[in-house]
């Protein structure tokens, strides 16, 4: 087997991703989508890594797993504060900007 | 074959069979799960998918010869992460199940459409790339793959490291200012409960508790009315937005029917024709109860004001 199978299979897992965040509404699956899409990003880095034979695509996906956690604090926590005003975490009702 | 020794096998450009058996078997759990992320209905059941996609991927990050990348992964991505995935999901509760309501029309075939294109555009894109040859980390990784990272993280990626913390630390402010509620009124007091209770008249006694005179006292289980029909205000409000009610009554009512009918037979009795009972009242379902929750708290702030 080439070890590009693994490329393969990120673009492939990014994807899905992708497709969920346009696909759900509810707000959290759209976080755990969008988790998905940067761990197959994280997956073709340490491919690369493997690719070059060197640690610095490791580094960044270690730095990509510290952003995603900053990131999911942060975005959780505005799921529950909008849930607690708007009471629903779809995002489809998040719309009070509309006209 | 530690993995350290497998990524320097990779240099060929070939993996060992052994980590080809390995992938395919990781791939498809992983892409299972990145599907029952996206297409299961509960969140609850999308997080659980989303983690065992996360632990394949740690696998196959060990394997490729990242062992401190691997452990990390399974420790803050499915142990912290999904678990912080799991607690907001316990708040945030069961009423934010997705509808399968479009507002869009056609909006979800067209989103799959343009996933579709996109993965065809991005893995042929792979495929047209010339990556036949894989160095592999044996060299890299020859004094330890956590000692090769660290002089990396504390010599080149220094400032992005301590860049980080500052990421982290605002991340962490936000998180509490985000969540954090002042209280600018007092608690209510329990007089001033009851007597609002009284004032509203809804529902002046405690709420009745389930299962009674229905076959079982489980939680579950709805509390009858004098005619037989069941009372769901007795079963908690989560167990009913759920639908997780057990419903015994129509085979209690169908065992005091045939009571009925086998002591009117010994007495010699005709039976009047039995009227199949109605529920006095409207159930209250969960719309009907968030509905009458949100009006009792519109109340309230009009109230404040």
């Amino acid at each position: 087997m080439n070890p590009v199978n693994y490329l393969y299979l990120s673009a492939l897992l990014f994807t899905i991703g992708a497709s969920g965040v346009l696909i759900r509404r509810n707000a959290i699956v759209l976080f755990m989508c969008v988790e998905l899409m940067l761990n197959a990003a994280n997956l073709a880095l340490v491919t690369f890594s493997r690719l070059h034979g060197n640690l610095d695509g490791q580094i960044i996906a270690f730095f990509t797993m510290v952003v995603a956690a900053a990131e999911v604090v942060v975005g959780l926590a505005i799921i529950v504060s909008i849930f607690r005003t708007r009471h629903s975490a779809s995002v489809d009702d998040t719309n009070l900007m509309k006209l | 074959m530690s993995p350290v020794q497998l990524a320097a096998a990779a240099a060929t450009g070939t993996t060992s069979t052994g980590e080809a058996v390995q992938f395919w078997v990781l791939a498809v759990i992983a892409v299972g799960g990145a599907l029952g992320t996206v297409l299961m209905r509960k969140a609850v059941h999308s997080a659980l998918c989303l983690a065992g996609t996360m632990l394949a991927l740690a696998i196959c990050y060990m394997a490729q010869g990242a062992v401190f990348l691997g452990v990390v992964q399974i420790v803050v991505y499915t142990g912290a992460i999904m678990m912080l995935f799991l607690f907001v999901v316990m708040l945030v509760g069961v009423t934010s199940a997705d509808s399968l309501k479009e507002t869009l029309k056609g909006q979800r075939w067209a989103a799959a459409l343009c996933g579709l294109g996109f993965g065809v555009l991005l893995i042929a894109g792979i495929a047209n790339a010339h990556l036949h040859t894989f160095s592999g980390l044996g060299e890299a990784n020859s004094g330890g793959n956590v000692q090769g990272l660290a002089r990396l993280i504390f010599t080149r990626y220094v400032w992005a490291f301590e860049v980080t913390g500052a990421l982290l630390i605002t991340a962490a402010i936000g998180a509490m200012v985000l969540t954090h509620h002042e209280r600018t009124e007092q608690r209510a007091s329990q007089r001033e409960l009851a007597e609002r209770r009284v004032r509203e008249g809804v529902q002046v006694t405690p709420l009745p508790a389930p299962g009674v005179y229905a076959r079982h006292n489980a939680v579950d289980i709805p509390g009858l009315l004098p005619d037989g029909t069941t009372a769901e205000v007795t079963v908690n409000p989560t167990l009913r937005a759920r639908g997780q009610i057990r419903d015994v009554s129509h085979d209690m009512l169908r065992r005091m029917e045939q009571l009925e009918s086998t002591t009117a037979d010994y007495l010699g009795r005709t039976l009047p024709p039995r009227r199949t009972v109605k529920s006095p009242r409207a159930p209250i379902t969960a719309g009907a109860a968030d509905e009458a929750a949100e009006a009792a708290r519109t109340e309230e702030e009009a109230e404040q004001q």
